[in-house]
């Protein structure tokens, strides 16, 4: 009861926030109610906030029309691979950079810093040349390296803050008993970081996902390219055909919901660490 | 295992490093230099055609194109309005939720979500909503609160276009900034506030002397973050106006895109990829300088 009077103290900012709320979520709202709405040639005038013949024609359609199916596979495969090898090798450079002292070793960590400043589309040009030198244009595998490889200063990074933190006793237990430092990386450092490797996985493979800028350059061939630029040119070939475009790109979101939704712990703690930008 | 620990601490960092360094000098390092080289050449695409050492004349020319003027303009114009918009109303959201008992994560994640969508589908969402003259947002300026008696023409116009990009950046910037200043503010302890407001401080007076200087390295991180961010933008304007009309909203990037990828100028682009780094770097370096002070409070 006590509750009461503090709720209508504070009854401005609820509204305030619920406003700003609605400002948010609107473009989301509506996103989903084109998309439920049949073959939305021409955009209706006035709109119409609920469908007055709501249907999933467009999702069927979207799903089934353009390769829509093989673009998904193709942004699973990319964005699962690169994760995976992302995650792996910056854990391992982690690890030589938390763990070891070597020459070079402050040098190094600030080359890798230095990177993160620039941003990578600055590198286009010379990147494109360089994937049509290695022949990794058109190619899957060549978005899962160049990902991959965009992606390790960052990882690196935070990977590193995190398995500085950890306690050294174990490691000089698993020593005494005759293991080795790569039984400590994979039976110690790696256990002990879940966390950590779960919010560095979760944020990198939403970035994999949605990357536009070197699909968009290094990739030719209808047959591999991947959802972002599936729905990009998906707009360009359908014209104003909004509700086909707005239920590709909702069944593109599912998998990103599905981690945000899951798993909010990790999204905020990976938050707060630092770095991550949407 | 036979080798020696001591053996063992030599070489394992380097194995460790192995990996990574090779795809970050092949796929990074390597294109930084070779971008660099690229960028005083008058590049061939063409086996039969060598390219041919042209010395600055790329940055020259850069320097004497007016659309490369207008482009930097719109950077800069995208920087200075998106950047101060998100912090403050990422910081009002924040400061509103932080001080409700209910509803805390309910809010949070309905501002967070425009932060996990992708800038493709965002971008063509927001390119719906401002058609003309049969968009949504016209259907509310005009039907709705009356504001306007004739549909604006958004993308027709150079003196319209960049709103829906600015207001974009803006709406989906917001949710970032806002969770790393709930941290933040959930960092302070409370009786600092509490110990103010007995001191019969308002509100404001609070939020100004006490709790922005004690979360001020929070804040300062969030503005060399977002002004990076918005000499990035690239993919809003490259789906929503495509630098049109008349090339009057290119920006930055989208303009070196666009000579890279279009007209196949590939030492032009590189040259305005360095200016553009080299407006960043400059820019991330002053802030150092200057900004030291605040960071040091913490």
């Amino acid at each position: 009861m006590r509750l009461r009077p503090r709720i209508f103290k504070k009854s401005p900012v609820y509204v305030a926030l619920i406003a700003g709320a609605l400002v948010m979520i609107f473009p989301f709202i509506w996103m989903i109610s084109s998309s439920l709405k049949p073959n939305l040639y021409v955009i209706e005038y006035p709109p119409q906030l609920i469908p007055s013949n709501p249907s999933l024609e467009n999702f069927l359609e979207a799903w089934n029309a353009n390769n829509f199916q093989q673009y998904f596979r193709n942004s699973a495969f990319v964005a699962i691979t690169s994760t995976l090898l992302s995650v792996t090798i910056s854990a391992m450079a982690a690890y030589a950079f938390a763990r070891f002292k070597f020459p070079g070793q402050e040098t190094t960590f600030y080359v890798l810093l230095g990177v993160l400043m620039v941003p990578n589309i600055i590198v286009i040009v010379p990147q494109f040349f360089l994937m049509k030198f290695l022949g990794l244009r058109n190619s899957l595998w060549g978005l899962v390296l160049i990902y991959t490889a965009t992606s390790l200063s960052l990882n690196t990074f935070l990977l590193r803050g995190f398995f500085e933190q950890l306690p050294h006793e174990l490691e000089e237990a698993v020593l005494i008993d005759g293991g080795s430092y790569l039984t400590i990386f994979a039976n110690v450092i790696l256990p002990l970081s879940t966390p950590a490797l779960a919010t560095v996985s979760i944020f990198s493979f939403m970035g994999f996902w949605d990357e536009f800028v070197m699909a968009l350059t290094f990739i030719d061939d209808p047959a591999k390219r991947t959802l972002p630029i599936a729905i990009a040119l998906f707009q360009g070939q359908h014209g104003t055909q909004w509700g086909l475009v707005f239920a590709a790109s909702l069944i593109a979101l599912i998998p990103i919901f599905i981690f945000f939704f899951g798993l909010q712990k990790y999204f905020v703690g990976g938050l707060t660490t630092g770095a991550f930008k949407g | 295992m036979a080798i020696s620990t001591n053996t063992q601490k030599k070489i394992i960092p380097y194995l460790f490093l192995a990996p990574a360094a090779v795809l970050f000098l092949l796929f990074l390092v390597y294109p930084l230099l070779k971008g660099f080289q690229i960028s005083f050449y008058n590049w061939s695409i063409m086996p039969t055609k060598p390219s041919t050492f042209i010395g600055l004349d790329n940055y020259v020319k850069a320097f004497q194109d007016q659309v490369v003027g207008t482009a930097f303009k719109n950077t800069l114009i995208y920087t200075l309005i998106t950047v101060p918009g998100q912090m403050i109303l990422a910081m009002l959201a924040a400061v509103m939720i932080h001080n409700i008992t209910r509803g805390k994560i309910f809010f949070r994640t309905l501002y967070y979500i425009p932060v996990i969508t992708s800038w493709v589908i965002v971008s063509l969402l927001f390119r719906y909503l401002f058609q003309s003259p049969e968009g949504l947002i016209n259907y509310f300026l005009v039907e709705v609160f009356h504001i306007t008696p004739d549909p604006v023409g958004w993308l027709q116009q150079a003196g319209t276009a960049m709103i829906p990009v600015i207001g974009l950046g803006i709406w989906k910037g917001i949710g970032w900034s806002m969770i790393i200043y709930l941290a933040a503010l959930a960092s302070i302890p409370h009786e600092i506030g509490e110990a103010a407001s007995i001191d019969g401080a308002n509100t404001w007076q609070r939020f100004w002397a006490v709790t922005l200087p004690l979360i001020g390295p929070t804040v300062v991180f969030t503005l060399v973050m977002l002004l990076i961010g918005g000499f990035n933008v690239f993919i809003s304007v490259y789906l929503i106006t495509n630098g049109g009309p008349m090339q009057q909203t290119e920006v930055a990037l989208s303009y070196m895109y666009h000579q890279a990828f279009d007209f196949i100028d590939f030492g032009y682009a590189a040259s305005l990829s360095f200016l553009l780094a080299a407006v960043i770097v400059t820019g991330s370096l002053l802030q150092m300088k200057f900004l030291r002070r605040p960071v040091e409070i913490s």
